[in-house]
């Protein structure tokens, strides 16, 4: 008997009873469907942080005070002793023109309440450079940035983000010119930056000044919360994060004082959360897939029990006992791999419906189609050969007199 | 002269059950000659139902040795008797035993596919199988569309299609009404007349009296070996049947 006979045969059985043959694969249906749905919205999800973090300015190298604990690579801001990173320490790696920095920008951000007219929030005041925009891929929608001019002397203007801007004026086109108050400092708005959200927080709840103007007018504090530096390549950032280690150790006297955070580690890290949860899929797979097998060979034991007599005269008329086995353990298979093909499809339906109602990007993973059809596949193999051991060896004597 | 297409040399069967040693079979002999039609007869227990399975190669003989068409198999392994089963015997059972999935012809070409042929061989001789039993019309009825007669016949389109060596009919009209058991009968005839070889386990002594020769089995043991003088011409008994009914029916 040739496998295209096995194979016809086998398909016959599964049709001629298609209520049970549909319940013994639903096990392995829900299980691929699982893998399947998971592992696309998993790595849709996985993209997207990813490409937020890249959105929030590439190659960037972080130097804050403190130094951070837990999860490495996760900034841990912490509170005490931040009165460390001094203004000329930024002046003085600006003038380094070290090859491979892009650009350099200092950060102090404070909240404060920003007022025009009767209209009144309290909000973020981030201090900072001219090429903040630049670096944070952050843009101004109307009117400009402040420049290195306006930095150099300290001037009072302002540049809004879009929901502040929105918040104070009928709409932020208005906002141009007008010139509200800062905490107690006045200040001439001139620029509205574009809408942005990191994902995680609404970037557009702050406001930007010179940070020179933050340290005359508002704080009096000589000192940054943090210096970013952005490199010209991707390979640049090691080289670059080593170069302020060494820079920032020897102003500090102790490595203790500060962190450096490397874009790349954090991505590092996301990376190694992923790749825990993969595992953790990989081992819900296993086990539900160990259900659906046993499943499987279960209802085989049944159909071998049914269709005793089947065996019987098949051995009768001439089947060697590696025909009844080849037949029944391809008749599990087959029905592993139907059920593989339905759990894909389904589990392909699924992610798209959930990311189509959810914010869950789904990305469908060819690769974790093809592991879970293979599993399901072996799982049939596997589950299937000992009924079909049991098949082969009845004695057709016995199995022809089975009522 | 010709080989005989049976030959058994005194075959035993010895069956363990627990404690107890039970000789189904004890030390039986005999030859069958090709074109022979034979009953084998004899009461439950006579040990004719385990000859039979020696016969159709399901089962091996303690001791003893047994040759068809003139090879020894009562010594191969299961994956050989598989193919002496397909290759030389046609099996026709009381119970049918088709399948109940497969129509008439898909039933027929069952031994076809494990002998290994061709889809368009094992039509043409399931079909031809199938005609000269009576049921070219209804090829694609599945069991359960036909009679009880019918679906015999099916089994004995079957038991043809591989052009056995012998036809091994195992009770083949213990499910059927007379009618329908004198058309099997019938057609086991002519199949012998056309040169086949049939042996029929029976205990009944009507359905044995169509042979030629009947051999009764008591207790393991061949007693006797009758030569039937006037066989039972099935074609025969059919018309009186049918006479009968006609004057019935009338009433």
């Amino acid at each position: 008997m040739n496998l295209s006979e096995t194979l016809h045969s086998a398909i016959a059985s599964i049709l001629s009873n298609k209520l049970r043959s549909f319940l013994t694969m639903l096990g392995i249906i829900i299980g691929v469907a699982a893998v399947v749905a998971m592992t696309s919205l998993g790595e849709g999800t996985t993209e997207e942080i990813v490409g937020q973090i890249g959105s929030l300015g590439s190659n960037q190298v972080t130097v804050i005070p403190g130094r951070s604990r837990g999860v490495p690579g996760m900034p841990v801001f912490s509170r005490g002793g931040s009165n460390i990173l001094k203004w000329e320490y930024y002046l003085q790696l600006r003038d380094f023109n070290l090859p491979g920095i892009k650009n350099i920008i200092a950060e102090n951000t404070t909240a404060f309440t920003v007022t025009y007219g009767r209209e009144s929030i309290s909000t973020r005041v981030v201090g900072t450079t001219p090429q903040y925009p630049e670096v944070r891929n952050f843009n101004v929608d109307i009117g400009r940035f402040f420049d290195q001019k306006e930095l150099d002397n300290a001037e009072r203007v302002v540049v809004l983000g879009k929901t502040v801007a929105q918040d104070l004026f009928a709409s932020p086109e208005e906002a141009l010119g007008k010139t509200i108050r800062v905490g107690r400092m006045t200040a001439t708005v001139v620029g509205i930056m574009e809408e942005k959200s990191s994902g995680f927080q609404d970037l557009g709840e702050q406001v930007f000044i010179p940070i020179t103007t933050m340290q005359k007018r508002l704080t009096g504090s000589e000192y940054v919360q943090s210096i970013t530096v952005q490199t010209e390549t991707e390979e640049d950032l090691d080289f670059v994060a080593e170069f302020l280690e060494t820079f920032f150790t020897n102003r500090l006297k102790d490595p203790e004082k500060f962190s450096i955070i490397n874009q790349q580690d954090i991505l590092d890290t996301i990376n190694q959360v992923t790749g825990t949860m993969t595992l953790f899929l990989t081992a819900i797979t296993g086990i539900s897939l160990l259900v659906g097998g046993i499943g499987i060979m279960n209802i085989m034991l049944v159909s071998v029990t049914e269709r005793t007599r089947e065996i019987g005269l098949r051995k009768a008329i001439g089947a060697r006992p590696f025909d009844i086995l080849a037949q029944f353990v391809i008749e599990s298979s087959l029905l592993s791999a139907l059920g593989g093909i339905i759990g894909i499809i389904l589990g392909i339906l699924i992610s798209e419906v959930i990311s189509k109602f959810s914010s869950y990007p789904s990305i469908i993973s060819v690769e974790a189609i093809i592991i879970a059809f293979s599993i399901s596949v072996g799982v049939g193999l596997f589950f299937g050969i000992y009924p079909a051991r049991r098949a082969s060896q009845l004695d057709p004597i016995t199995a022809l007199r089975y009522e | 002269m010709n080989q005989p297409v049976i030959k058994v040399e005194d075959l035993w069967k010895i069956y363990q059950l627990g404690e107890v040693q039970v000789e189904a079979l004890r030390g039986v002999s005999f030859e069958i000659e090709e074109g022979e039609f034979v009953a084998i007869m004899g009461p439950s227990g006579s040990g004719k139902s385990t000859l039979m399975n020696i016969l159709g190669c399901l089962d091996r003989p303690t001791r003893g040795r047994y040759f068809l068409d003139g090879e020894e198999v009562s010594q191969l392994n299961e994956n050989q008797l598989a193919q002496v089963r397909n290759k030389k015997i046609g099996f026709i059972f009381q119970s049918f035993n088709l399948l109940p999935r497969l129509t008439a012809l898909q039933n027929v070409e069952l031994p076809l596919i494990y002998a290994g042929a061709s889809p368009q061989q094992r039509r043409e001789k399931a079909i031809k199988s199938l005609e000269a039993v009576g049921l070219g019309e209804r090829i694609h009825h599945y069991p359960n569309q036909l009679s009880g007669g019918q679906q015999q016949r099916v089994a004995i389109a079957r038991a043809l299609v591989n052009n056995p060596s012998i036809i091994l009919a195992d009770e083949p009209t213990g499910n059927l009404d007379t009618h329908s058991s004198e058309e099997i009968m019938h057609i086991l005839q002519e199949l012998n007349r056309e040169g086949k070889t049939i042996i029929l386990v029976t205990h009944e002594r009507d359905i044995a009296s169509h042979a030629r020769r009947i051999l009764h089995f008591r207790d393991g043991q061949l007693v006797d070996n009758e030569t039937v003088e006037q066989p039972l011409e099935a074609l025969a008994v059919l018309k009186e049947l049918t006479e009968e009914e006609e004057i019935v029916e009338p009433v």
